[in-house]
């Protein structure tokens, strides 16, 4: 557990002390959210009524380009070795990692969001439960791009690889991810279902992608 | 010599079993394939509602039991690269997924061409278009993972690693989006309650299902063979260069 807790630490000093790499990730999500409108048109109505989606998929992209972050550095300049003669597991290395790759990039995007979303005109009023679903839900996408990032490890071009690999299975995160923000827009029902779902997704790949993405390290290993 | 997977791990052996089924195999597909056909254009009778677009169904839904099969036979193979490291499995899933992702892109293009008559579209966002959309998907991205890694151990070990985690998210992704959209009419052949489709219409069905099932374990089989010839030519052609450099 001190193990874990001390390469969080480490993985989030790094984050903010490397520059950019942070604000990168959100530069993206404010871009694509703002070149969006010159696709669709300015016509607010319309921009509200898919703001959540648009906000969404800006979000896992945004947070997809950056997933190889997760493994990649500690991967060429020979820690991720050392990390895995450790005594952390490597199923406990693939999750502190994720879980800092979730706190430096997911967090400020999902924090984000509230700002990009009055750009689309959405809703006031439901701007906190956006924060609170992308919050709940994006455990999931940080943790499952770890899985695309460990599998991909050191090939050229392994950035479109991961999209290409990951993408398909943001679908359910996608799917109530949305649902739950357009449930509290346009209802008809009632927001929770979805986001419990969300809630579940999210633990259920905090539990199983780290060990999925140990067992695709350990293949780069040999 | 007993009949074992244990046996045919045995690459030299699968080659010469695989070699003695493959006519037989070939044989025994374009009698099916032929007779199921003849039964579908010609002797099924046309549905009184959606009148010779049916006969669509005969390719459409055949394609689908084998398209999504075989994700299973990569589930599978994936555990025994992981589990046994029978040094075939990996084989097997690599020759398995081009295959399945023709098959799934047969239904989709089969099944768009149906709905423009019936449906008045080629392409509706309904709950099984999409989940089998994402299952192409997956496929795809399984041949990107293996063209990606250059070594066959690891590329066989992530793409394994890669088809489980698919397989653990297919139903969570079938689920959820069911729960997003649904239009397709539901199951009518595997029920509960016996199928409630007509026998004259089941018939050539289940004579195309065995045909599709016989044309994919023969098209395995053959992607199998040329996989495992791909790999002979390629230690072949390291030996050589490393005896041109030591030489």
């Amino acid at each position: 557990m001190k193990a874990a807790l001390a390469l969080i630490r480490r993985d989030i000093a790094l984050a903010f002390r490397e520059g950019g790499a942070i604000g990168v990730a959100l530069g993206f999500y404010l871009v694509v959210i703002a070149i969006a409108p010159f696709g669709l048109g300015p016509d607010l109505n319309l921009l509200s009524r898919v703001a959540p989606g648009l906000l969404w998929i800006a979000l896992l992209l945004a947070a997809l380009l950056s997933a190889d972050r997760i493994f990649h550095n500690d991967y060429e300049d020979g820690s991720l070795d050392v990390l895995a003669m450790g005594t952390l597991p490597l199923a406990g290395v693939a999750a502190s990692k994720s879980l800092a790759h979730w706190i430096t990039t997911c967090v400020p995007l999902a924090l984000l969001a509230p700002v990009l979303g009055l750009l689309l005109n959405f809703p006031i009023h439901t701007i906190p439960l956006l924060v609170l679903a992308m919050l709940v839900g994006t455990p999931a996408v940080s943790f499952i791009a770890s899985i695309g990032a460990s599998l991909t490890l050191g090939l050229r071009r392994s950035g479109l690889l991961v999209a290409l690999l990951v993408l398909p299975l943001y679908v359910p995160v996608l799917i109530f991810g949305v649902s739950t923000i357009s449930a509290a827009v346009t209802g008809p029902g009632s927001p929770w279902p979805p986001f419990l779902m969300l809630c579940a997704i999210s633990l259920a790949s905090m539990v199983l992608a780290p060990l999925a993405a140990a067992a695709a390290l350990r293949t780069g290993f040999r | 010599m007993t009949f074992s997977l244990t046996n045919l791990a045995n690459p030299t052996r699968f080659l010469n079993f695989a070699g003695a089924v493959i006519p037989w195999l070939a044989v025994l597909t374009a009698i099916l394939l032929g007779v199921g056909l003849y039964q579908a254009f010609f002797v099924a009778p046309a549905d009184y509602q959606q009148g010779e677009t049916v006969r669509i169904m005969y390719i459409h839904v055949p394609a689908a039991w084998v398209g999504m099969g075989c994700y299973v036979v990569i589930a599978i193979a994936a555990l025994g690269t992981l589990i046994w490291r029978h040094p075939l499995a990996d084989v097997a899933a690599k020759a398995a997924a081009p295959i399945g992702a023709t098959f799934t892109f047969v239904i989709l293009v089969t099944g768009s061409l149906w709905g423009k008559p019936m449906w008045g579209t080629y392409w509706v966002w309904d709950a099984r278009l999409t989940s089998l959309l994402v299952l192409f998907l997956l496929y795809l991205g399984l041949i990107a993972l293996w063209q990606a890694i250059e070594e066959p151990g690891r590329a066989g070990r992530a793409a394994a690693i890669l088809a489980l985690v698919g397989a653990v998210n297919l139903p969570i992704i079938k689920f959820s989006v069911d729960w997003w959209n649904t239009l397709h009419q539901p199951s009518s052949v595997l029920r509960a309650d016996g199928p409630t489709i007509d026998s004259a219409l089941l018939t050539p069905l289940f004579v195309m299902g065995g045909a599709f099932l016989a044309l994919f374990v023969l098209l395995h089989l053959i992607a199998m063979r040329a996989e495992i010839l791909r790999r002979r030519v390629r230690v072949l052609q390291q030996t050589q260069v490393a005896q041109a450099a030591r030489a």
